[in-house]
């Protein structure tokens, strides 16, 4: 049958049918999916963790068990993995552990551009990589295979672009209905890493890379194409995809195993070419290799090392390097100039947005609006939909460095003697993730700052996954839910308030408390994420009372346009959350009488 | 044999992902090799959103190359207009006459081109530009959110794809309640590009012919 599927939903299948027993994830562009998908079959245990360094934690137990286990992650999720993840190639498995990594070359949607590839020469475990759906789904199978045949977690590198494109994958298994029993049997050499037995664990890696190596020779989705043997290329992921579409004719060595590689192949390959050049997205991490072979090989030296790759980069690199002509253009010489005048479109809260308040809030304060580059109020905050109140006209954030930063950065800030406040931004999800820990060594180190937990009970960025504090688990059952104010009062924290969301008047009474304490104080702004419930009705402004002030468009909400002079509110758009009817100082903005045309 | 590169653009919640994972699947249907993949950031609504659709016998790079896309299906004329560099020489723009200010046009930074400027830039590369009512339609059919399926109705009278198969797809892509407006704002979308398209100077009705005969990838 066949059927098209995200890489992200044909490495959700290939698990499926591979035997998968219990999958472990946090959310995560480009990963989400992954466990979105595996989370439909109730016949396995897949969890939304609270956070990657868990996941892997489950995942690890579950493969002691005999059982196959899937952890999927984003690739700085497995920076937070990174120690389960390291423990794990020391100890091996014995059900099959995949681990999967999910770059996103380009930071469509992430704080950084990292080369997880490096992270299977760190651990020393395999390394697989597929190039479109069709692959990922086939790749799981042996995946798994791998980890049990050489007893090491297996490490999967997918991209945004093979993550979210869809192709068309030919689904030619099925799940074995059959599998054996979990059972944990005894192996303290194997399993608990004193030093002593670790000692004796971390020759035997060496040990099945070899043998790894041996096995990358045969391995069938490592492949040669022979074209031209002019101009020979090897490549991996989805820049395999563009090569062989930029680069037709020349002859491919197309690697489905990166680490180890099949060294063997390789020089049959280089020395059947005339020249050799390796085509790869990001780090030149199998060139390098290759060279360290004593083998020429050009790469890097063309290909951009950071961005994400596409036909345009590696068609310009190919002609500047030689690999092939330039094609004739006829340059529009006005074109790529009238296109740079256009107007940008970046992402935005969205309207109704329960973060727009509080932001809305920061960024009015009298010490926040003096900003000569020192604001006077600053607001350190973290990875979340949260992070875009940065952008213009809200301007209240700045810093995010990683998950769960802005906690400690505050405290770090205020120990080092920065006299102005602080605030600290962290979603709830987030904050269930790695905030905890920040506010505990906040309590503990004696912090006198503002936290504010932005609580919209859902992971909203990533869509909409659920988390402890939802009450639901990622297959949809109920679960016991974290009561996120006690949670923090336990901690230690003293004055804890929780606040309604879109009541302006009431967040800036509980921040004016917070920010004139001298203890750590912990703010709770709760309410609904707009994208889950948007059915209030739409308001409008009316003309009459309308002085153009344009108060209402320092919220940032989409729905508010600026015509020509005349401000009106988009009702395909509006979700009615009274913020800028609270805002307007001329009572124009209210309830829509009829509404124009009817929405879905 | 298709071979055919497409780009869906708008703003986010305009329905482009819907809409495109509605065409790849009914080039699917027919048989043909189909990679998709949608470009839009973070965001969940109100930013920039495009989707690269390639069908062929087969295809390799889910990205279309610059310069080498044959049809621009736009749900927002900023939206058309700022991907026209990937637009080859000749090729169809059929453009939603529908702007959706960027909040940076509301505080006054930056100016919304005009309907002139658009079709300038558009007509570096395309050779017809199709302004059309797409949300005005939607709006008197009663539901803003049919747009993108009428403007699927448009698209589709450029592809060889039976309009059973796209009924079909469609049917198996929207949940039962709104799947009757919504074949019924596909059918509006054909009839709209049937007249624009007899409407033309010159070869009027030209591409409708040349496609009529239907035919997959093989």
């Amino acid at each position: 049958m066949k059927k098209l599927l995200s890489g992200n939903e044909a490495i959700a299948l290939g698990a499926y049918h591979a035997g998968v027993r219990v999958a472990a994830a946090y959310p995560g562009t480009p990963s989400t999916e992954i466990l979105e998908n595996l989370a439909r079959y109730k016949d396995i245990h897949a969890e939304w963790s609270t956070n990657e360094k868990v996941a892997m934690e489950v995942g690890l137990g579950a493969c002691y068990t005999g059982a196959r286990a899937l952890v999927s992650m984003k690739h700085v999720g497995l920076n937070v993995a990174s120690d389960p993840f390291m423990a794990a190639a020391t100890t091996g498995v014995r059900g099959g552990l995949v681990v999967v990594t999910a770059d996103d070359p380009g930071i469509h949607s992430s704080q950084n551009e990292q080369d997880n590839r490096y992270y299977a020469r760190l651990a020393r475990v395999p390394l697989l990589e597929s190039s479109d759906s069709q692959e990922a789904y086939e790749l799981m199978t042996w995946a798994f295979s791998i980890s049990e045949q050489f007893d090491t977690p297996v490490l999967v590198r997918t991209t945004t672009r093979i993550s979210h494109a869809k192709a068309v994958v030919d689904i030619t298994h099925n799940r074995e209905s059959a599998l054996p029993p979990a059972i944990f049997k005894k192996d303290t050499a194997k399993f608990v890493m004193l030093p002593a037995y670790a000692r004796q664990r971390m020759p035997l890696a060496g040990e099945k890379l070899l043998r790894l190596a041996q096995f990358a020779e045969t391995f069938p989705l490592n492949h040669i194409t022979w074209g031209s043997r002019e101009l020979g290329v090897v490549s991996s992921g989805i820049a395999f995809e563009y090569a062989r579409e930029v680069l037709a004719g020349a002859s491919f060595l197309k690697l489905g195993m990166t680490y180890p590689l099949p060294q063997g192949m390789i020089r049959e390959f280089a020395a059947g070419v005339k020249q050799l050049v390796v085509i790869e997205e990001l780090e030149p991490f199998l060139e390098e290799q290759i060279r360290a072979m004593g083998i020429t090989v050009e790469g890097k030296r063309f290909i951009p090392g950071v961005g994400e790759l596409n036909l345009d980069i590696i068609s310009e690199a190919a002609v500047k390097a030689g690999w092939i002509e330039a094609a004739p253009r006829t340059e529009e010489s006005h074109l790529l100039e009238e296109l740079k005048t256009l107007p940008r479109r970046p992402p935005l809260l969205c309207p109704g947005c329960p973060h727009t308040g509080i932001f809305s809030v920061l960024s009015s304060l009298g010490i926040r609006r003096k900003d000569n580059g020192t604001p006077g109020l600053i607001i350190s905050g973290d990875i979340g939909c949260y992070t875009l109140a940065a952008y213009s006209p809200l301007g209240a954030m700045d810093t995010c460095a990683c998950m769960g930063a802005g906690i400690g950065q505050a405290l770090g800030m205020e120990k080092a003697g920065v006299r102005d406040k602080i605030v600290a931004v962290i979603g709830d999800s987030t904050f269930l993730h790695s905030g905890i820990t920040g506010l505990i060594n906040a309590v503990y180190n004696k912090g006198g700052f503002v936290i504010i937990i932005l609580d919209n009970r859902t992971t909203a960025m990533t869509g909409h996954q659920q988390h402890p504090a939802t009450g639901f688990t990622a297959q949809g059952e109920a679960a016991q839910r974290v009561n996120i104010v006690e949670l923090a009062r336990s901690c230690g924290a003293g004055g804890v308030q929780e606040v309604a969301a879109f009541d302006l008047k009431a967040l800036r009474s509980a921040l004016k408390v917070a920010l004139d304490s001298p203890e750590l104080a912990v703010l709770v702004v709760r309410g609904d994420c707009a994208a889950i419930t948007r059915s209030k009705a739409a308001l409008c402004i009316d003309d009459d009372k309308c002085s153009s002030c344009d108060v209402c468009l320092t919220l940032g909400c989409a729905a508010i346009r600026k015509e020509n002079g005349k401000l009106s509110i988009d009702i395909s758009l509006c979700v009615g959350c009274t913020l800028c009817q609270q805002l307007c100082p001329h009572k124009a903005i209210g309830p829509a009488l009829a509404r124009e045309v009817g929405g879905g | 044999m298709v071979n055919l590169n497409l780009l869906v653009t708008g703003v986010g919640g305009q329905g482009v992902v819907l809409a495109g994972d509605i065409l790849a699947d009914v080039a699917l249907a027919a048989g043909c090799d189909v990679k998709k993949t949608d470009t839009l950031g973070m965001a969940q609504r109100g930013g920039s959103v495009v989707t690269h659709l390639r069908m062929a016998e087969e295809v390799a790079s889910p990205l279309i190359k610059e310069g080498e896309a044959d049809i621009l299906l736009a749900f927002e004329k900023l939206e058309a207009a700022r991907w026209a560099g990937y637009l080859r020489q000749g090729a169809s723009a059929i453009v939603n006459n529908y702007a959706i200010p960027p909040l940076s046009v509301s505080l006054g930074a930056e100016a919304y081109p005009d309907d002139d400027k658009i079709k300038h830039i558009l007509g570096h590369r395309a050779g017809d530009v199709l302004f059309v009512e797409g949300t005005k339609r939607s709006a008197e059919l009663g539901n803003l959110k049919v747009l993108n399926v009428f403007m699927l109705g448009l698209l589709s009278m450029l592809t060889p794809f039976s309009p059973e198969v796209w009924q079909e797809i469609i049917g198996r892509h929207l949940p039962a309640g709104i799947l009757e407006i919504n074949l019924t704002a596909f059918e509006r979308g054909r009839h709209e590009m049937i007249a624009l398209l007899s409407a033309m100077p010159g070869e009027a009705g030209h591409s409708v012919e040349e496609h009529s005969d239907g035919c997959d990838c093989h």
